[in-house]
């Protein structure tokens, strides 16, 4: 044994500096999102056509758009939109695979040959395209995008616990509980379900990182909040028409979106290799 | 009946069979035929199973459609004779299961159905002019994607330079870039800034420039992480360190025979790359004001012309599907591990 005493007690592996960045930006993502007014005192909505269109300045940190609404107080505002419809829609999305993966995977095998035949159908649209054939039927809005990419997000998840599943059924320990414990639904909630989740959390966090993607792309497309809503896909959609004069009103909202997804990947990338080091050992 | 007979086989087709076995060279052979036929056979038949599944969801879609078509046609005047008429003309008043042969019917021979919303055929919007722009446009993206990937997975798999850092740090910030917000950037540096390309005038070379990086950059960070993984995987394999003792350069051992192996992952991406960029057109025309397939697209949405929607989607996913079984089926061959199965 050559393991020296400094090496046995260092952590596995430290945590490193790209990890603590992205917790750190996400936290501070975390109170724009909760309390806005403590990092961007003025008011989202407040107008001001003397100032519009003013490049960035001490005052205004990312400029003021066309109708001299200050950029940096949306986007910190535009936290709470994004962010809620990113996480929402990734937990419907997990909610509804989690579901149906499940009953396929403990199910007979025609239900379970159905669902996992009707997951292949949906996932052979592109996501965003599903999610637009939802939105031509609801319109746009908040709710309609939360919905539209939560349930195209759903065959992702769903295929996974199905495989983990059917894996796990026939484990040596759910045949005993299936032994000692009378109900079936007993043994599938309190034994299977824990155990075919398996990389799912890890799946959603990334999954979080598109959906915020994809809920920026539709409404930038004027498909999710309307406005004045200061949500970054939308900001951005507005932005698009002054661009010739003024690149900040549409750069920052986009870099915070940008940051948002790299810190969200990272973590998510973290957390899988930790995972799967976790199930070699 | 049809139905029936697809469902049971396509049921079937999921189940793996074991390996061929032949005590004969000429039995090996045949008995690889033989697998590889089932296998093509069983990939084909569950591709027809998932399109034809997709097309008759797209039909209830849209008979079950809130709103009336015949309304839509009739414009101003209405009278229960010109509404007979309407529907008699368009066929609204058949039976359920004759419309739905009758759709599918038009599909097979490329005919996606009639836009009530915008008066048209649903070919006239979508398959024109538009087609041929997006065709272009995510031509010339895939392309440039798979070139960039390739060369900066070359140059710096296996490196642990900054000049590597930099570049893989590079590739984790455009995959995680909307590509609308690209768009801009590119739009304020290159067209507004520097002067160099415009974004409505110029040659249809130059029109494409932009917008097609646009679309190439996320997909070439994605692939470029891809193959760099594969490539460094292989080249901790033994025959690597065997071609190494045999004299050949580390750039030489990787374009030679890492790249070959790290492709074998890649290749498995092609659908769901092609698939992303037709929904990538759907922004980026959007950003740079492009006519196309993408364009319509949006319109179609705001107008709830639910049958062009479903068209672009069906398009999309005959192309995903399509792209997805030809890549297994090349497998077989591109793939020396399937012959030894």
């Amino acid at each position: 044994m050559s393991i020296s005493l400094t090496e046995a007690f260092r952590p596995a592996r430290p945590l490193r500096w790209d990890i603590i960045l992205s917790l750190a930006f996400l936290a501070l993502l975390a109170i724009a999102a909760l309390f806005p007014w403590l990092i961007a005192p003025r008011d989202p909505l407040q107008t001001d056509f003397g100032n519009a269109l003013m490049p960035p300045s001490l005052e205004h940190f990312f400029g003021t758009d066309k109708l001299g609404r200050d950029v940096y107080t949306r986007t910190v505002y535009g936290a709470r939109y994004s962010l809620f419809i990113g996480v929402l829609s990734t937990v419907l999305g997990v909610g509804l695979g989690v579901l149906f993966g499940l009953i396929a995977g403990v199910s007979n095998r025609l239900t379970n040959e159905g669902i996992s035949r009707f997951f292949d159908v949906v996932g052979a649209f592109p996501d965003l395209l599903f999610a637009l054939v939802l939105i031509t039927f609801t319109g746009p809005g908040t709710w309609n995008l939360i919905f539209a990419i939560g349930i195209a997000s759903a065959p992702r998840y769903g295929r996974v616990v199905r495989a983990e599943t059917l894996a796990i059924r026939e484990s040596e320990f759910v045949q005993q509980a299936k032994l000692s414990i009378a109900s079936h639904a007993k043994v599938v909630i309190r034994h299977v379900l824990p155990n075919a989740l398996g990389t799912v959390p890890v799946l959603a966090t990334l999954g979080i990182g598109s959906a915020i993607l994809g809920a920026a792309g539709l409404s930038y497309l004027g498909f999710g909040p309307q406005q004045p809503i200061p949500e970054w896909g939308s900001m951005l959609s507005e932005a698009r028409g002054d661009l010739r004069v003024a690149w900040w009103s549409g750069f920052f909202p986009g870099l915070v979106i940008t940051l948002t997804v790299i810190s969200v990947t990272l973590v998510g990338r973290y957390l899988q290799r930790r995972f799967e080091r976790r199930s070699v050992s | 009946m049809v139905v029936q007979s697809d469902l049971a086989e396509a049921g079937i087709a999921i189940e793996r069979d074991p390996p061929p076995m032949g005590t004969t060279a000429a039995g090996r052979r045949s008995a690889l035929w033989r697998f590889r036929a089932r296998y093509v056979a069983e990939k084909i038949l569950s591709a027809v199973f998932v399109l034809w599944a997709a097309v008759t969801l797209s039909f209830f879609s849209i008979h079950f459609a809130p709103g009336d078509p015949v309304t839509l046609l009739m414009g101003e005047v209405e009278t229960p004779e010109l509404r007979a008429a309407v529907e008699e003309a368009w066929g609204l008043n058949r039976p359920f299961h004759e419309q739905y042969l009758s759709y599918l019917g038009n599909l097979l021979h490329g005919d996606f159905g009639f836009s009530f919303a915008q008066n048209k055929p649903v070919n006239d919007i979508l398959f024109g002019p538009q087609l041929m722009a997006s065709a272009q446009l995510t031509a010339f993206a895939l392309v440039a994607a798979l070139v960039i990937a390739v060369v900066l997975a070359v140059l710096t798999a296996g490196r642990r330079g900054f000049v590597s850092k930099a570049i893989q740090l590079g590739e984790l910030v455009f995959a995680s870039m909307p590509s609308f917000w690209l768009g801009i950037v590119l739009i304020t540096i290159f067209a507004f800034n520097l002067g160099w390309l415009p974004v409505t005038s110029g040659t249809n070379l130059q029109k494409l420039i932009l917008p097609g990086l646009t679309l190439a950059l996320p997909l070439a960070a994605v692939l470029g992480q891809v193959i760099r993984e594969g490539i460094e995987r292989s080249l901790e394999q033994p025959y690597s360190v065997t071609a190494l003792a045999r004299g050949i350069g580390p750039t030489r051992l990787k374009y030679a025979h890492a790249l070959r192996h790290s492709l074998l992952p890649a290749t498995t991406l092609a659908g769901w790359a092609v698939g992303g960029m037709l929904t990538g057109t759907v922004v980026v025309e959007q950003v740079f004001g492009r006519s196309g397939i993408g364009q319509a697209t949006v319109a179609a949405v705001t107008l709830q012309d639910i049958p062009v929607v479903l068209a672009v989607a069906m398009l999309a996913a005959f192309i995903y599907v399509g792209v997805n079984t030809l890549v297994d089926i090349l497998y077989l061959w591109i793939d020396p591990r399937m012959r030894t199965r």
